[in-house]
This record gives structure tokens, sequence and C-alpha cells, in this order.
């Protein structure tokens, strides 16, 4: 069985350590990692991979379809796009850019929503109300609505995006850990820490926060996957991650240009490799929440 | 009954008055509001007449005021591109997105409900596996191109179905499946984990031991506790869909509010964009709180909650 | 008709799990016999095997487990060799059950009196108002007030007394030969209990029904009932009229639970409790289950599992101190 982080025993008070869950490595879900490897290994290596530069292309090339199809070539294995970029390079270097906006995305949202989360459990009252109430009043609009309404203000950039992602989403951490820390609060292990003479924050951070790691982590697993999709459909819709970055969103964007003639292959790749990556961060996610505390089953 | 009534209602306010508040200051303080609230193409005189207009030389909570007595009057800007007050064009296209939505929830609900229950009842089978598949894959393919790919499919290869607009119950049945494929798989879900639970339930067991057919225990004893959860989430889930419909009403065109807000970001009206979520997260609250309040007529538990 | 009504011989059930690599045998060659009307206690801890029992006999054992031999018989019919539809109509129809938890057992989107006329409908094809009609008269019967208003409330607004009791109305509204009670009286305060108790011999003596007590609690077993089986690891280990059993317990294990009862007056002393935990019924040890929590364990005892012997008229145990 997994082991969840080490909480004080009860008699010591001792403050906790966290170590990382131990996980057995048989039953550890092939697919999902072998998948996530290769996208990371893509982005990281992208230059070296990619066979042509992702955003310069030659209009004379245009809308050739993938090597196996009439009409195709081996110099262009995927096919290349409206304006004559090679497919598959702009899905590789693709993956750089949906990594980078998802991982971030969560992280920012979970930094975020943890805390709020922890703060608004632990310390109750007015600061609980009002996170609150902010909480649900974001959570009312759909995440999709609200980053396309702040991607009009600020104007559509990565890094803008990032943010954007992450001030959606951390209320779904938010809500989630603040029910657990309420349950922990009552343990006995906060309590003795109280009498112990532990400052709020201490406690908050040496106490709270290990416990609660779990969760987060299971948690933003599954976020990735719908920050994913979320920055697909903004980049989709133009308030994404603007052009000539090759977003698997915005080459669906383009591929939808094509599409009435025919040329699948312009939205076929980029949609795989999307589902690739959302199933890989499902089935992971899946696959911890059951581990590391089935308890979560609930999510 | 009354008391609940009541407190679910002030709930709803809350929320409203807090969504207001919530957009309000976005808009008026990221970034400056008079570049969003004009046209593209102004003159700077037409900036500063906006600004006093606007009152952004007075305090925020003066300016909130004016605000809020503009909605009330039902006063949601002027579309920039259309030159018609926006509320008009939302109302108008609001129809499209209800009728859109209605049908890709019963396809959602007829596909998933049946194959949640069967999954539930026959285990571990053919059916659970079959729908474990279906599940994963729902919830993974992004609806928009899901989209795509119908179209792909059934337009342009098969020329069965016509790509774009709306009209006939053919424009309907693409962005339809589009848009309800994803709920699908989350109802398919949910039924057969709720399934599951009642059948290991204690009055499940009482009715198997009072003799009772399995047909009935299943359709009368275990159906009907089991679809509660389910039915909670298809309400909530019938407004999310109202709402996130944009990308699929976007890629088939559809003349909804979701292809509003599309057109109010590709066009830069703001106006457009800022009525409309807000009118949308405005919608959802309502819609909730209807929800709570159905549900207590059908779970009688809820009906005599303190 | 004469002949016992119900009839376990050699009956056993196993659980198998892990695809075939665990085998629980929660029931291991169970052998009892039921009159008419008589009120037979089946006592033992949890984990005995007393509920596995009584699902058995109705043959609603859930899908990992399976009766794998023996034979039963109610009143004269092999009730192994029913089909499904034949055992459904003997459930809740010729024998009914009760079972723990009365809020739990009653569906929470129905009316009382849906449920308790439900059994009707079904099986003597009742008329909706008759039915109902029926179901106030049970309700009455159950000492239930104001009947007919009940019958159109929900489970949720009964206090755990009431529910109980609308759920022993389900149970003999088909007036069936045999009732199951599994720890009926264990999830009510105290001072319900002891009335609920009189409720069921009450309808038992104006039903003629012959009644398995399932409990832990020997104080129920010493006022409800006339005869008694001790169950230990999936097996009876000693059985008998409640006067015998309780006069003159022969197997250890037994004496020990008649002398763990806590006694009112006669200076304090220490209450006597039995070490050590049941067996996991899945290891079973060679020999006697219950070697290893023997005060009085031989050698023998841990090479070969003992037979019934008989000690006295109907009283037999399966122990080898027993052993004439």
């Amino acid at each position: 069985m997994s082991a969840s982080p080490a909480s004080p025993s009860a008699t010591t008070g001792t403050p906790t350590v966290f170590r990382l869950p131990r996980i057995r490595t048989e039953g550890l879900p092939l697919v999902p990692i072998a998948i996530l490897v290769v996208l990371v290994f893509l982005a990281i290596f992208a230059e070296w991979i990619a066979p042509y530069n992702p955003e310069i292309g030659s209009l004379s090339q245009r809308f050739k379809p993938p090597a196996w199809a009439p009409g195709g070539s081996t110099e262009y294995l995927l096919g290349t796009d409206h304006i004559g970029r090679d497919v598959l390079s702009r899905l590789i270097f693709g993956a750089r850019v949906s990594m980078m906006v998802g991982f971030t995305a969560v992280v920012i949202a979970g930094v975020l929503g943890s805390t709020l989360g922890i703060l608004s459990g632990y310390l109750g009252g007015w600061v609980d109300q009002a996170i609150m109430r902010v909480t649900d009043t974001w959570l009312a609009l759909p995440a999709l609505t609200f980053a396309i309404f702040l991607a009009a203000i600020v104007g559509p950039s990565e890094w803008n995006i990032v943010i954007i992602l992450g001030a959606v989403y951390w209320t779904r951490y938010a809500r989630v850990i603040r029910g657990e820390v309420l349950s922990l609060k009552e343990r006995d292990f906060v309590r003795l820490a109280i009498v112990a003479g532990c400052s709020k924050w201490t406690i908050m951070r040496r106490h709270l926060l290990p416990n609660v790691a779990n969760t987060a982590i299971v948690l933003a697993t599954l976020m990735l996957g719908v920050v994913i999709v979320s920055e697909a459909a903004l980049s989709f819709l133009g308030v994404g991650v603007p052009p000539p970055k090759p977003a698997w969103g915005l080459m669906l964007a383009d591929g939808k240009k094509g599409l009435m003639a025919g040329y699948w292959w312009l939205t076929v790749f980029p949609g795989v490799c999307i589902v690739l990556m959302v199933l890989a961060a499902n089935l992971l996610g899946d696959w911890l929440r059951v581990k590391l505390d089935p308890q979560l089953r609930q999510l | 009954m009354r008391r609940f009534v009541l407190r679910r209602a002030a709930y709803a306010a809350l929320s409203l008055f807090l969504l207001s508040i919530t957009i309000f200051l976005f808009v008026r303080v990221t970034g400056d509001p008079t570049v969003l609230l004009v046209e593209p193409g102004a003159s700077q005189a037409d900036l500063d007449a906006l600004r006093t207009e606007l009152g952004l030389d007075r305090s925020l909570f003066v300016q909130y005021g004016t605000f809020v007595r503009d909605l009330v009057r039902g006063d949601f800007g002027r579309s920039f591109y259309y030159r018609t007050p926006v509320l008009e064009l939302y109302v108008s296209r609001l129809p499209n997105s209800l009728l859109l939505a209605a049908a890709a929830m019963v396809f959602s609900l007829l596909i998933g409900i049946p194959s949640g229950i069967m999954a539930a009842v026959r285990v571990g089978g053919w059916w659970d596996r079959g729908g474990k598949i279906f599940a994963l894959l729902g919830l993974s393919m992004p609806s928009f191109w899901v989209g795509l790919l119908l179209i792909l499919f059934f337009s342009v290869y098969l020329g069965w179905l016509p790509s774009s607009g709306s009209g006939t119950a053919l424009h309907v049945l693409m962005p339809a499946f589009a848009l309800g494929w994803y709920f699908a798989a989350a109802h398919m879900r949910l039924a057969r984990s709720s399934m599951l639970e009642v059948l290991g339930s204690e009055y499940v067991k009482l009715a198997r031991l009072k003799g009772l057919p399995e047909v009935r225990v299943i359709a009368k004893h275990a159906f009907k506790n089991a679809l509660i959860p389910v039915l909670t989430l298809a309400g909530i889930n019938l407004v999310l869909m109202v709402n996130v419909a944009v990308v699929v009403e976007t890629v088939f065109a559809w003349p909804g509010i979701g292809r509003l807000l599309y057109e109010g970001i590709a066009f830069r009206d703001f106006p457009v964009v800022q009525a409309t979520v807000l009118l949308g997260g405005s919608m959802i609250v309502v819609v909730n709180l209807v929800i709570d309040l159905l549900y207590a007529v059908i779970d009688p538990r809820i009906r005599y909650e303190r | 008709m004469t002949g016992p009504l119900l009839e376990l011989d050699r009956l056993s059930a196993h659980y198998v799990t892990g695809r075939g690599t665990r085998v629980v045998k929660a029931v291991d060659e169970v052998s009892l016999t039921l009159q008419k009307g008589e009120t037979l206690g089946v006592v033992g801890e949890s984990g005995s095997g007393k509920t596995t029992l009584a699902l058995a006999i109705l043959r609603l054992l859930p899908t990992a487990a399976q009766i794998v031999s023996g034979a039963m018989r109610f009143d004269g019919e092999d009730l192994l060799a029913k089909s499904s539809a034949e055992m459904r109509k003997i459930r809740g129809k010729r024998i009914a059950m009760i079972l723990q938890d009365p809020m739990a057992s009653l569906n929470p989107l129905f009316t009382v009196g849906d449920q308790v006329g439900e059994s009707l409908r079904v099986h003597e094809n009742a008329s909706r108002r008759s039915a109902r009609e029926r179901a106030g008269a049970l309700l009455k019967s159950v000492k239930i007030p104001a009947a007919a208003q009940r019958l159109r409330e929900y489970p949720h607004q009964m206090s755990g007394g009431m529910r109980q009791r609308i759920v022993g109305a389900i149970a003999i509204s088909c007036e069936p030969q045999l009732l199951i009670a599994d720890e009926p009286t264990t999830s009510l305060d105290v001072t319900i209990q002891a009335q609920y108790l009189k409720l069921l011999r009450d309808i038992q003596r104006e039903h003629g029904l012959a009644l398995i007590f399932i409990t832990h609690n020997l104080g129920i077993v010493a006022r409800m009932c006339d005869s008694v089986a001790v169950m230990y690891a999936g097996r009876v280990i000693e059985a008998g009229p409640v006067r015998q059993i309780f006069n003159m317990p022969v197997h250890p294990y037994t004496r020990a639970l008649i002398e763990s009862i806590p006694r009112m007056g006669g200076g304090p002393e220490r209450l006597t409790a039995i070490d050590g935990q049941p067996p996991d019924l899945a290891v079973l040890p060679a020999g006697c289950s219950f070697q290893a929590r023997c005060p009085r364990v031989m050698d023998h005892c841990r090479e070969e599992a003992p037979p019934a012997f008989d000690v006295a008229a109907q009283h037999s145990a399966r122990c080898w101190l027993a052993r004439p």
C-alpha cells in the first residue's frame, strides 16, 4: 500500500516531515507516463528534433498532404499548412508551448489556490467568508467565458494566457483544499501543535501544507488536461497564444481554413496531439488519485 | 419550505451582486477602460468625451453606482459593430443557444444514462469496459475538435450534413453531437457510479429480500435514487453548455450567444464581450437557484432541512 | 404437515476472491433444524458467519459468494433445487427478513405506505387500494400511532424505533412462515429495544411464525429464544435448547460467552473477556478453529477438527471435550 506523508505522532507533536509518498513501481500507469515523457522530451529538444523552422514556411509548398497520401512527399512527413510551414515541426514546437503554458498555469493556480484554501480553511471567520464569496462568484462563471473576458481586456500573449488561466482556475483548488483543511483542523496533531504554542503560520506551513500536498498534486494532474484544452480553445478563438507561435489550438484554427477543401491533416494531427496529452494527464491523475488518497475518489 | 426558498434566493442575489462587482472591477482596474469601451479608430476627443461620460474622473463607488444603475435599466451598452443595444442582440441570439444546448443535453442524457446504468448493472462486463473507454475518450477530446472532425466526415466527405448556419434539423445534428459528447461521457460516468452505490444500498437489498422481481428492483428502487445526482449534474451542465458552446458555435457558425462572444472578440466589440459575460454569469446563478428549488421538489428530504 | 420447517444439512458457503486465490469459508458445514413456531437464536461475534448464513438460506448471497455443498429444506421442499423465479416467490412471502439498520432499509424516495404495501402488490396481486388499506392495518398491528397519516409520510420523518417497526410490518405483510431477524435491535436505543422485542414476540405468537434471531447479545437470546446455535468461525460449535445451553455449556467458547455477561449484584468482580481475536476465515488452522483461544485446548484439538457430539437430547457440541 502506498504511504501518505508522515504526520507527527500524536504523542510527541514533532513537526511534520514531508516525504515523497512511496509509490510502488509495479502497477505504474505506463501508457500515460510514456506519453508525457515523449511530449516533455519533444518540448525540451524541439530544436534538435524538428526538421524545419516552425514559424517560417515557403508559399510554394503550401497545403502539401502527409507523406503517405497522394501528392505528399517525405520532405514534409505530415504535410504543410496554408503558409507552407511544416506540420510536424509545428507540432513538435507546439508541444513546448502547450506544456509550458499548461504546467505554469497549473502551478500558478495550484499555489494560489492552495494558499488561499489553507488560509480560508484554517483562519475561518471573515477571511474565510471573503475568500469563499470570491471563489463562489468566480466558479459561477464558466472558466472559458471568464478567460475570454480577461483575454479581451489585457490582450493575447503567451504570458497573459498563463496568468489568465492561473487566475481562472485557482478557485477549484481553493474549494477542495479548504475542505480538506477543515477536516484536518480537527485532527489531534493540529490540536497538539496549538497546545504546544505553535503560531498560526507555523501550523499552516509545517502541519497543514504537507498534508494537503497529496490532494494538490492529484488536483494538479487532473487540472492539467482541462487547462490544456482551455488554452487550445482560447488559441483557436484567437485570444490565446498569438501567431506565429505554433500552438496546437492555433493550428486547429488555421486548419479550419482548409477544412472545406479537404485538407484533413491540418485538423487531425494537432487534435490528436491535444487528445494524447489530455488523455495522459487524465489517466495519470486518476491513477494518482487512487494511489495517494482513496478518499479523493469523490473528486 | 418557505425559509428554504428565501435563503436560496438571498444567496443568489448576493452572487449576482458579487458578479457585477467582479466584472466591473476587472474592466475599470486593469488597463484603461476607455480604450476598450470606445470604437476602434476613435479620436482623442472621443476618448475624452467618453471619459467624462463614464465618470472616470469620479470615485470608484460612483462609477459602480452608474454601472449598476445602467444594468438595472437594461442598458448593457451598444455594440460597435451592430450598432444596436447589446441586450437586444443577446436576447435575440439566446434562443438559438438554448436550442443547441437542449439538443446536446438530450443527446448526452440519452447516451449517458442508459449506458451508465447498464455498465453498473453488468459491472465488469463488455458494456462496462466499453463504457470506460467511451468515457475516457469523451473527456479527453475537446468538443471543438470533435466538431471539426464531424464536419470533415459528414460535410466534406459524405456531403450529408451542412457545415454551418442554422435553420433545419440537419443543421443541429453535428453541433449538438459535438457539444454533447463531453457531457455524455461525464453523465455516463456519474450514472454508473451512482447506480453502483445505490445497488449496494440496504434498501435495494431489502427490496430483493421482499422477493420483488429484479426488473422492479432496478427500475423502481434503484433507478430513481441513482438518477438524482445525474439530474443535478445535468441541470448544472445545461447552463454550462449554453455558455461553453462558444467554440462549438464558432466552428459551426451557429448564431447563438457563444458566437456573439466570438464576434465580440474578433471585431473588438467590447461592450458585447462584457455584456455576454455578465449575462451568462447571471443566467448561471439564476438557473442554479431554480435547480436547487426543483431538487427540493423531487427529493422530499431536502424540503424539511432546517 | 409434520416435520421441521427448516432443515439445514451440512451447508457450506464460501467467498472466493482474488481470482480464486482467497477462499473464505464463511459458513462451514452448518446443520440446523427449526420447527414451526420455534424461535432459534444464532449467536456469535461479528465475522462468525451469521449474516452469511441468513443470506444463504434466502439464496441472496453476493456474487463473490456461493453455496458449495450441503442441503437446505424448507417445509419439505429442496431450496437448492429451486429456480430463481421460484426463490423470488418464496422471499418476502414465505420467508421474510429484517435487516439491522432500519433507516438504510427504507427507500428514502417512496412513502411508507408504498413500501409497506409493495410486497402485497407483488406477491398477492393486490390492488392499489386494498394494498393501502392492508398497509394501514399492518402499521396498526405493529403499534404505530396515527397509521393512516403515516402511510403518506417518508421514512426520514420517522424515529428509529418507528422505522424498525415499519420494517417489521413489511416483513409480516404476506404472512410468512419464517422470519429471519438480523440484529434488529442493535441500532436501536436501549429503551426501545425491550419494546421492540416484545412486539416481535407478540407478532410471532399471533401469526405462528418461526423466528431466527441473529444477535451477539446473549441476554436477548435468554429472553426470546427457545433454542440457540452458537457460531464460531463459520461453524456451529454448540446448539441446543436455551435452558440447557445456559445451564450446562459444554464448548469452552460458549462457556466464555456466558461467563462474560456482566451480572448485577454479588460484589465487584472483574469482567471476564475472551482473549484473542477470531481467526482469519481464509487461513483457518488445521483442527478446531478455536484452538488459539481455548483455555482447555488439547493436542488432539490441533490435529483434527471435532465433529458434533450429542451431549444430551437435542444438545450437541463440536468439541473433543464432549466426546463420550
